[in-house]
């Protein structure tokens, strides 16, 4: 009779383990999903970058610096890395691209090239595309991170080496007004 | 807030449709306590019922594309509408749906397929022409949670469950008319008093299920056109972009020219609505848009 008990206690433990085990493989699931979604826009955008200074390098002799600080930050983020490392390299990007593109105003020429132009709304486009995979990314890190803290999902996530994850970060350098050089 | 609300929203959203299961239900039942009437004409309202199910699940898509004469949006002709709507999915985490453009001046959109897989996002030209980025955002983020939140398969099985309400509807009425006669030959006189109770009721429900159907339908396309504008307002981060956009679509005078019954329920703000004379009555499918306004600045 005791040892039915037992038995009984036992199944039951081990399928509440297992449902919490389950839930936490597809928390992490997403979370690479998301992170995938937030890759393939990355390298779109590194892939991207070359066209553009290739394009602006004819108009702009003078802004060498500029052109500079984005074959720089491309180079940083086709490196790779960790997600705060990708996400810092990111950033950069982003601030080099928003000074060329402010610096272009002073080009006429140039902002009457078609090319740029679509190379412009395609960045921007790839830009604001990264925002929201990364907003996507962040909700569902907060998922599994919450899940792996909070008791008793963590002693699971213990046993199975399932560990929190990073946020896809906006630092603060991106906030900052574009500085343009002339 | 966000969160609080949308949880509100999809609570309201089934208890609405549990509801509507069980009117479907009470009627098939009423229905079936008439069997004796013909089981082979049950069983023919069945197999239309469930061949009407088949072909709304699987083509109204393509039928409210064709009835609103949409043409696909290639990247090139329209590359900001584009880069938005991909930008807006992989926010709500569905793939990129399909995006189509409805040559037409009036500002409205709608969204439609059975699921995020075959979603669809369709906008008007002029809704192109007179919302700005954030409003645009706006408008499509309600579009894409409409597919997030699996709203354009409910519109769909909402649809789907009048068609069968309004056919049992039918049958019963043909059923009282006919049977009653053809009863009055064949059975004795004892169960002639208990069979003209039910004979009554079926013709009450016969007359009244069409009616209820319909207005649970229009209810349902309510409820869900707030639980899209609040997940939308969650989209964006950015209640404010939708109000601007719901107040310049309910300014604008231009009517739809593509508007048709079938269809209206999906767009964003009721095609069909007298524009002169504001009736936001029983029987509009759309919440009054100062009321969805209110909300989203309340957010």
């Amino acid at each position: 009779m005791e040892i039915v008990l037992f038995l009984a206690i036992a199944a039951f433990v081990l399928i509440v383990l297992a449902g919490m085990y389950n839930r936490l493989i597809t928390l992490k699931h997403r979370v690479d999903n998301a992170w995938a979604q937030i890759d393939v826009q990355l390298k779109r955008r590194a892939d991207l970058v070359p066209n553009l200074v290739e394009t602006v390098k004819g108009y702009m002799q003078h802004e060498r610096r500029t052109l500079e600080a984005v074959t720089e930050a491309r180079a940083r983020l086709t490196r790779g890395g960790s997600v705060g490392e990708q996400a810092q390299a990111n950033n950069m990007l982003s601030e080099a691209l928003r000074t060329v593109f402010a610096v272009a105003e002073a080009y006429p020429q140039l902002k009457a090239d078609r090319n740029f132009l679509l190379l412009q709304e395609e960045l921007s486009g790839i830009e604001n595309k990264i925002a929201y995979a990364r907003q996507h990314y962040n909700d569902n890190v907060l998922g599994l991170n919450a899940a792996t803290e909070r008791f008793p999902t963590n002693l699971v996530a213990g046993i199975f080496g399932i560990r929190r994850r990073d946020y896809f970060e906006v630092q603060a350098a991106d906030r900052e007004p574009v500085r343009v050089e002339f | 807030m966000l969160h609080d609300a949308v949880a509100a929203n999809v609570r309201r959203s089934w208890l609405i449709i549990l509801v509507f299961a069980v009117f479907v239900g009470l009627v098939a039942y009423a229905f079936a306590a008439l069997l004796e009437l013909g089981e082979l004409g049950v069983a023919f309202a069945v197999v239309a019922a469930l061949v009407s199910a088949w072909g709304g699940y699987f083509y109204s898509d393509r039928l409210a594309l064709a009835v609103s004469g949409a043409r696909p949006a290639r990247k090139d002709e329209f590359p900001y509408l584009v880069n938005i709507t991909e930008a807006l999915a992989l926010g709500a985490g569905i793939p990129a749906p399909r995006i189509y453009v409805i040559d037409d001046d009036a500002p409205n959109a709608f969204a439609t397929g059975r699921n995020p897989k075959q979603g669809v996002v369709a906008v008007t030209t002029g809704l192109l022409a007179k919302l700005d980025r954030a409003e645009l955002e706006g408008v499509v983020g309600h579009e894409i949670s409409h597919i997030a939140n699996y709203d354009i398969l409910v519109a769909t099985l909402a649809v789907t469950m009048v068609g069968i309400v309004a056919l049992l509807g039918d049958w019963m009425a043909r059923a009282v008319f006919y049977g009653h006669r053809g009863s009055r030959r064949s059975s004795s006189r004892g169960g002639e008093r208990g069979a003209g109770f039910l004979l009554l009721a079926a013709m009450l429900l016969a007359i009244v299920a069409p009616l209820v159907a319909q207005l649970l339908r229009l209810a349902v396309s309510r409820q869900r056109e707030y639980l899209a504008d609040s997940s939308a307002a969650l989209l964006t981060r950015y209640p404010p972009g939708l109000a601007a956009a719901l107040r310049k679509i309910a300014a604008d005078p231009q009517p739809l020219r593509a508007a048709n019954p079938a269809t209206a329920h999906l767009y964003i703000y009721n095609p069909l609505l007298d524009r002169k004379h504001r009736l936001d009555g029983l029987f509009n499918t759309h919440p009054p848009i100062q009321e969805r306004i209110r909300r989203l600045e309340a957010l």
